[in-house]
């Protein structure tokens, strides 16, 4: 989720202190140390038993069998075998990746947004940023409701606007050509605002003496677009990248709420989570749920590195 | 105990509250070249953005309009913009469709509960993490750390499985607890405290304060915008959080407003202006918020770089 403020966490990781040397020191160390133990001890009890638990209980229940009565026995990588033969996990897996691909694609379009709210003497910003920020904060299950009468193809206002212009829609959400790219639309409404604010505060801290030099040796808008403000903004657009694709990669609320069971799309539209829950609580397959999500964390988790290495190829740092 | 002594040294410039992300507004002196261009240019870019501004808002639009139609008229192709009677008796239909009452109470103890739970334990943890030194810390904050890689569902059949062996299933508790635990929010507390100057601090601890005194009457009321954003982040999160309170609570007198909707959503038969009647309900309470605390709102959520 915040894989990006770990690595500021670990930069600003205290160094140990020195060992304690005095008597007296040493008993005010072990004071200190008391109150600091006491002080964690809620959260580090709560973390082990509902995160750091639970982490080692999922690896282990991907490689065991459940039966209809919740019994489980040891199986080894079996569900890993059958993960990598199942049609509808595999996918799941290219819906999802499709999904957040097609998500990214907001990423520019929020660059542009933050460069038109950024621009000298512009008024209604405030305005602008709290109506762009409006979907970002509504529960995603209402957005889907929303979204999916929009994108009715019988009466759907899409459908009636489309036609004013000459194209005939189609039936969006069980078309199972177009219900991933709709919810993936969803998707980039819902992300636009957020990421704009954080690119827009990128934009802020760019130090204006830069565009001066520019202008003085001639730079036009274009040029001082490409060769100033895209390469100081790249840890921005690197961070709203690795934080969209992870939150992207976890897609669930949307196609639940989208995408009925019913609905002839869902095998062209379920994503790796959809999956997930279906397999674990509607199917109480759970050894074989575990194993689609220990996937999900292996896939999160090459993306996220690939991320990191190559942003030293494009990402600028002072 | 020498790092405890060591004054910090960026406390002489920097103010003691955490960093913010520069306002929206602007400054009013030369920014990004560009340097000319009266008001009266400025329409293009207003034009754009007013029309990306439809795209955000229209879709709220259309879910208020349809919400007080029939259905009847909510089908009607060409549709009708304004509904020809207003039909606010769909609002009274979501309560005979769902117990949206009991739902809204659930939802806000829920949100309480995650969210005192978090104020609490995180800053407790992130004040230990910040300023005490105690054996082991940075390898019990590695493990906080393993947490935040992690994606959250990994951790759902395990929970379930906690809450099903307590017999806690479609219980208020199974809603809250979980949740009240977090491993960003000690994270980002403790960034708000490692920020602070020691010599306040130092001069409790002269007096004799012990470090729980410390944190509470010195260092807490210094972190208020680091508490405020975890509290509005939490709030948003509990709030529109859908899948675990779908997998523990099935009984809709337990289920929030997001899984109640997300039931209704599912039946065939519901028709759509109630539908939005009730989406807007379940998300009127948080507009409203944001729109009251819009500034702390988009700063708070853009500063941790976190939806929650």
């Amino acid at each position: 989720m915040a894989l990006t403020n770990q690595v500021t966490a670990a930069a600003a990781t205290a160094p140990p202190a020195a060992g304690a040397g005095t008597p007296r020191r040493r008993r005010l160390f072990a004071r200190e140390a008391f109150w600091g133990y006491l002080m964690i001890l809620p959260i580090a009890v709560g973390l082990a038993i509902f995160y750091l638990y639970p982490i080692v209980r999922t690896l282990y229940f991907s490689f065991t069998e459940w039966g209809a009565f919740g019994g489980y026995t040891w199986t080894g990588l079996e569900n890993y075998r059958a993960l990598i033969g199942d049609e509808a996990a595999r996918g799941a897996l290219l819906n999802t990746l499709l999904y957040s691909f097609l998500v990214l694609l907001g990423i520019p379009l929020s660059i542009a947004l933050a460069a038109l709210l950024n621009v000298k003497g512009l008024r209604g910003v405030a305005f602008y940023r709290i109506l762009y920020f409006l979907p970002v904060i509504t529960m995603p299950v209402a957005v889907a409701i929303v979204w999916r009468w929009i994108y009715n193809g019988d009466f759907g206002i899409l459908n009636f606007l489309l036609s004013k212009i000459g194209i005939s829609g189609t039936s969006w959400l069980t078309n199972p050509d177009t219900a991933l790219i709709s919810i993936a639309v969803v998707g980039i409404w819902m992300t636009i605002g957020y990421n704009m604010v954080i690119l827009l505060a990128g934009l802020q801290s760019i130090p204006p003496h830069y565009y001066e030099a520019a202008a003085i040796d001639g730079a036009g808008p274009f040029r001082k677009f490409f060769s100033i403000t895209v390469p100081l903004l790249s840890p921005s657009i690197f961070f709203v990248t690795v934080l969209t694709l992870i939150q992207a990669l976890q897609v669930f609320d949307l196609v639940f709420a989208m995408i009925m069971p019913t609905n002839p799309a869902l095998p062209r539209a379920q994503s790796v989570v959809y999956l997930f829950y279906q397999e674990a609580f509607v199917a109480n397959d759970r050894g074989y749920a575990a194993a689609i999500v220990m996937a999900l964390l292996v896939v999160i988790l090459v993306i996220t590195l690939v991320q990191f290495r190559l942003q030293k190829r494009w990402v600028h740092s002072e | 105990m020498s790092d405890l002594l060591r004054t910090n040294r960026g406390a002489e410039t920097a103010p003691a509250v955490a960093p913010v992300p520069p306002r929206g507004t602007r400054a009013p002196t030369t920014r990004n070249g560009v340097d000319r261009g009266p008001r009266a240019r400025l329409w293009p870019v207003h034009l754009v953005l007013i029309f990306g501004s439809l795209i955000m808002v229209g879709p709220f639009l259309w879910e208020v309009l349809t919400s007080i139609k029939t259905m009847a008229e909510s089908t009607q192709v060409p549709p009708t913009l304004l509904p020809e009677v207003l039909q606010w008796q769909n609002y009274a239909e979501v309560f005979e469709q769902l117990p949206f009452g009991t739902m809204f109470v659930n939802t806000v103890l829920m949100t309480i509960g995650r969210t005192l739970g978090q104020l609490v334990f995180c800053s407790l943890a992130a004040y230990a993490f910040a300023r005490l030194e105690f054996p082991g810390r940075n390898a019990i904050f590695v493990a906080f750390l393993a947490v935040l890689m992690v994606p959250p569902q990994l951790f759902l059949i395990p929970q379930y499985q906690i809450m099903a062996g307590l017999g806690w299933l479609n219980t208020l508790q199974a809603l809250i607890l979980p949740g009240m635990f977090s491993a960003f929010g000690t994270f980002l507390l403790r960034q708000f405290f490692l920020t602070l100057p020691r010599e306040m601090e130092e001069a409790a601890r002269l007096d004799g304060a012990n470090p729980l005194q410390i944190f509470w009457h010195v260092a807490l009321p210094l972190v208020r915008p680091g508490l405020l954003a975890l509290t509005i982040l939490t709030v948003l999160w509990s709030w529109n959080d859908l899948l675990w309170p779908l997998v523990v609570n099935t009984d809709p007198l337990r289920m929030p407003l997001s899984a109640g909707l997300a039931s209704l959503n599912g039946q065939y038969d519901t028709p759509f202006p109630v539908l939005m009647a009730g989406s807007l309900m379940a998300t009127a309470p948080i507009i409203v918020l944001f729109l009251v605390l819009q500034r702390h709102f988009i700063e708070g959520i853009a500063l941790t770089g976190s939806k929650g």
